[in-house]
Formats: structure tokens, sequence, C-alpha cells
């Protein structure tokens, strides 16, 4: 049995009277790509949100290589509105802001694209090394730090370099094209040396070619960087071909959990997902 | 533009010529002060304001924090220039109406230490505010700073720190600058800082935050830790330019630092260019400059025996607004953009000014 890489346990999410995210218990173990899927609005981001501490999970817990990183129960007027399926049981609350959660070992990228815009693409890959340096502010100001910042510096340009960008080292980022804003979207979450990576959509807005390629070099940078890679995809060809395992979310509940080849028989997501109970999702 | 082998000697070259150029126009100034007073007097509130101007832009320029405190801090810094550095022997007669404080009343500091203090007290007050107002975001943050600063000028003037400020009477009798070199080094000396903390790892974090904060917070980068420290640092350095302020007005008292000087600071960032150090430096000189050019508007104006109505005490004004109304409205990214002066750029521009009015022209034919 491999290690534990992301343990989440009863996850819930409620936003005022609403449950994005209903008792979400699931495991990602090390080396394996995990896929979560669902129709819109299902709750597979806002789970995101809640492992990478941009939200604070109303309840639950997650922890990362075996040690709680966050920790939640209802508090104060949430008490009286929960209305998730978990049992509300008193823990002491265990919040991180995402600085400290990327800080840990776990780098995601966005489903709507977030680079720094007007920066360079190197500058892009360097700034996600800044949380590592060994450096204060007299220190870099004054450029005691000039090895740490060498350093640094050669690590980005050689991840640029890994990832086919280093000739485009120059370009404002919002100038390159989709595909490659992705692509260096993924690399900048690679510069933080993570241990596990979540991509929310990676391959959205992509072609089938574009699909193809991409699911290549997910696998691809698993090997390289010893990742484990848990992902929000809509696109079942990618999904099925390199999962290793795959969760089903519907209204905020798993529906169900298995191998590619289960979860493609399986009636209740062919149901979720075609719409025989609920409306017809595209 | 790359800049090829040839061009790095040429652009040494040139640097080095137009310090020489600098150092010797002031050099020159020095030696007939007399003479060139109020020139002098302008360069130096240039560069002193230069100073504010950088440090605002490291704020809302290059970590995307729109604050406007710059009055309450510059406040911070001049008065504890003020106290600390005017004469022993003089306090007396500073006070004369309130009586001094048996606190301060000895205490005494060259200027040197009195700057570096004045940035401390601006810094340790800026840490201490900066807790509850940097968690508000742009207008927000914009109105906290700004009542701040306006509690820190009636705070200032409040009779209860009569033996300490002097209440509405303000300080007078700071000691000058000896000469204006120490303006210009100190001034460009603070700049420097500034740039170098802007190019370092953490100007980088600065600028990842003003790009996109969340993203900025996915990267490692601790938002509250980094918006603290450059505020801290912003606050800083505009504690020393109040000192210097100080020193170079001499006499001091609360309405100096009233919301119109954090606006003057901001209309040097806009028209020099939001993001851009070199155009907050041009801008501040131009923008100083421009305010006495301008004086000939607050004179009457009679041409061939008629007098030209507008022409009045505070017209000057008007017609300053209305330049940076045009500013906003056509060029709207002020002279530098997000841009910094290089030999290279200059020479580009010199190079495409032949071929802009063919352009033009072209254009207009068809």
């Amino acid at each position: 049995m491999a290690k534990n890489v992301l343990h989440m346990e009863q996850i819930t999410m409620q936003f005022e009277g609403v449950v994005a995210v209903n008792g979400l218990t699931l495991d990602v173990n090390e080396g394996e790509i995990v896929a979560l899927i669902g129709p819109n609005g299902a709750g597979k981001t806002t789970a995101f949100n809640c492992v990478t501490g941009i939200y604070e999970p109303t309840l639950g817990e997650v922890s990362f290589q075996g040690k709680t990183i966050l920790r939640n129960c209802p508090q104060g007027k949430m008490k009286k509105l929960y209305a998730g399926d978990a049992p509300m049981v008193e823990v002491k609350p265990l919040i991180q802001t995402p600085d400290a959660i990327t800080k840990m070992g776990i780098a995601r990228t966005f489903q709507n694209i977030r680079l720094f815009g007007n920066l360079s693409v190197f500058e892009n890959v360097l700034i996600a090394k800044h949380m590592r340096a060994k450096q204060n502010i007299f220190s870099a100001a004054l450029r005691l730090n000039y090895k740490e910042e060498q350093r640094m510096r050669r690590e980005a340009m050689e991840l640029l370099e890994q990832q086919n960008l280093a000739h485009l080292k120059d370009e404002i980022a919002s100038s390159l094209p989709y595909g490659l804003q992705r692509r260096l979207e993924i690399a900048r979450a690679l510069a933080t040396e993570p241990s596990l990576l979540l991509l929310d959509e990676p391959a959205a807005g992509m072609n089938p070619q574009e699909t193809l390629e991409l699911t290549q070099f997910i696998a691809q940078i698993r090997q390289d960087y010893h990742l484990s890679v848990f992902m929000i995809e809509h696109h079942m060809d990618l999904v099925m071909e390199i999962s290793d395992r795959i969760y089903v979310l519907d209204f905020g509940r798993l529906i169900a959990q298995g191998t590619p080849d289960e979860i493609q028989n399986n009636d209740r997501v062919i149901e979720a997902y075609l719409g025989v109970t609920h409306d017809a999702e595209n | 533009m790359k800049t090829t082998n040839k061009n790095r000697t040429r652009n040494i070259i040139l640097t080095a010529l137009s310090f020489a150029l600098v150092l010797g126009i002031l050099a020159y100034l020095q030696g007939n002060r007399a003479q060139y007073s109020y020139a002098i007097s302008i360069l130096e509130r240039s560069a002193i304001y230069a100073v504010v101007a950088v440090a605002m832009n490291l704020l809302n320029g290059f970590t995307g924090l729109f604050s406007l405190g710059q009055a309450g801090f510059m406040a911070l810094g001049a008065y504890t220039v003020g106290i600390l550095t005017i004469p022993v022997e003089l306090r007396e007669s500073v006070y004369y109406m309130n009586g001094i404080s048996d606190v301060i009343k000895n205490l005494h500091a060259p200027f040197g230490a009195a700057l570096i203090i004045a940035g401390l007290v601006a810094a340790l007050v800026a840490a201490l505010i900066g807790i509850p107002v940097l968690r508000l975001k742009s207008d927000y943050l914009a109105i906290a700073t700004l009542g701040f600063a306006e509690i820190i000028r009636a705070l200032i003037a409040s009779p209860q720190l009569d033996r300490i400020t002097n209440g509405s009477y303000g300080l007078n009798n700071i000691p000058k600058f000896p000469n204006i070199f120490y303006t210009f080094g100190i001034a460009a000396l603070c700049i420097l800082l500034i740039i170098l903390v802007i190019h370092s790892s953490y100007g980088r974090a600065f600028k990842a935050i003003r790009e996109d904060e969340i993203a900025a917070e996915s990267m490692g980068i601790n938002l509250f830790r980094h918006k603290e420290l450059a505020f801290v640092i912003s606050s800083f350095f505009t504690g020393v330019a109040g000192g210097m302020l100080a020193m170079f007005m001499q006499s001091i008292d609360s309405k100096t630092f009233q919301v119109s000087l954090t606006y003057d600071m901001l209309l040097i960032v806009v028209i020099g260019g939001i993001g851009s150090i070199t155009g907050s430096v041009l801008g501040a000189f131009l923008v100083t400059a421009g305010r006495e050019w301008l004086r000939f508007c607050d004179n009457p104006l009679t041409i061939g025996g008629v007098n030209i109505p507008l022409f009045r005490p505070g017209f000057r004004m008007v017609i300053f607004s209305i330049l940076l109304m045009v500013v906003v409205l056509f060029y709207r990214k002020g002279l530098m953009g997000t841009n910094e002066f290089s030999w290279d750029g200059l020479f580009g521009l010199i190079k495409n000014i032949p071929g802009r009015f063919r352009r033009k022209r072209k254009g207009g034919a068809q």
C-alpha cells in the first residue's frame, strides 16, 4: 500500500444556506494521479479551495503526508445554520493561509488562468522561488543574498528549459497563447517544489490534440518530479487515460469512486452526467 | 531593444557624463548660492518630493496598495527631526508660548541620526496601523490611510501636545542642511535603496501581489507580511523625506501637512507614471518647477492696457488642475508609463520622431 499524501475527511463547505461540498472524504496516495469529476456546480473547485486554504471549510479535516494541516467545525451562527450530512463534532479549529499550505508542498493551478500577466515568463517562475529562499529584506536589498539569488535564477531557468519555455523567457506572460499560458502556470506551480500538484481543469479550452499532449505532459511531470497529482477535469478521455482512481462529485456529495473502468460502468455516474433524475447536462 | 556591447559602453559613458553634469551644476549652484537661492530652493524641494513620490510608488505602483497617508508620515518625520535638531539653547524661545516638556528639553541628535530616527518613527507607526488597515482593499485602504493622516495632523495641533509639538505655533529654528549636496545626496541614497528593494526578490513578490493576490498567495507569498513590509519601507522613506522637508523649510506647523500635500505627491506619481521610478523623479521636478513657472498666473496681467480678468491669486492652481485632468484624460499612463528611463529608449525615441511624422502624414492622406 502506497503512502498516503492527501487525506480529506468529511470536508464540508457551506455558504450561508448552500452546502457546496457535503462530507467529502477522499485520499490521494503517493505517485497517484487522482481525478475529481462531476457536473458543473458539483463543488469540485470548492473542494480544491478547501484544501489550499482559500476557503476555510465549515467542517472536516485535511491531512497532508500524515499531518493534519486544516481542521474546522461550524463556528458562531453557522452552528445553527449547519445543514451538512457529516455529524457536527467540536474540534479545535486549525486554519492556515494559502501560502503556508503551498510551503508545505501543495501547489495548484487555477481554472481561470491566474498568471502575473504584466510580468515576464521568467519572472513568473522566479516569483515562485521567493518563498524558499534564505534571505530577509535587508540581505535582499543590499544584495548580500547574491548566491541565493543566483540559485533562484538558475533553478527557474532550468525549469523553463525542462518545460520547453526557455525561448519565451522575456515574453510578457499575458501575451502567450492560451495553451502555453496553461503550461506556464503548471511550470510556475512546479517551481514551488511541491510533492502534490492540484490541477483545476488543466485541459479547459483545449482542442483534442492539445489535450492529448497535456495528457502526456502530466504523466511526464509526475515521473520527473515524483509528484502525486490531484486534478479536476471535464475531458473524459484525458481523465480515463491517465487517472489511477476517480472520485465523482454531484451536488456536493461523493456519488462514486474507483478505477476508470469501474466509474465508466457505474450507473449513478451515468445518471448524474446524463441527467436521468436531474436536469440534463451538456 | 537589445543592448549591444557597443551601446553598453556608450550608455556607461553617457551615464557618467550626466552624473558629472549634475554634480557640476550642483557645485556651481552651491558656489553661487546667494545668486541662485530661488532655483536652489525649487531643486531642493523637488529632490525631497522625489523621495516621497518614489516611496509612494513602491506602495501604489509596485505593490498595488492605494495608500494616501503620505502627509501623515511626513508630519511624523518632520516633527521628529524638528524636536531632535532645534539647538537646545534656542528651545526656550521656540516654545515661548507653552513651555517645553522636560522629556524633550535636552533631547538632541545630529541631523543624520535625526533623519534615521524620523524614518524609524514613521515605520513603527506604519507597522502598527498596518495591522488593521492593510486588511482593506483599494478604495477602502485609501480612505483609511487618508483618515490616519488627518488624525496625525489633528494630534500634532492638539493642545494636549502643546509642550511637545508646540501646537498651532509649530516649530521653527530647525537647522538647515549645510549645503545642497546633503539634500541631493540623501535623496539619491533613499531612492537608490528603494530601487534596490524593488529589484530584489521581495520587489518581485510585491509585484506578484499587485498582479494577482490569490495567485501570489498560492505561490507561497504571505500577503499580510509582504504588504506590511512594503508599507513599512515606504513609510520609513516618507518619514525621512518629511524630516528633510523640515530641515529645508526650517519652520513647520501642522498646516504644512494637510491632505493637499498627499495630493501633490499623488499628482507627481500619476504624471510620472504609476510603476515607474524614473517617472516619479521626473514628475517631482516637473510638478514642483511647473508650479513656480505658472506663478505668473497669480499676478494681475495687463495686455495692451486691458486687464485680463482671470489672472489673480489662486488661478495658478486652476491651471494646474486642468493640466492634471488633461494628463488623466489623454495620457493616462503618465510620462513614463511603467517603463524606466534608459539611453536606448531615449535614442529609440529620437530615431522614431521622423517616422512618427511620416506615418501621421500618410494617415492624413487616406
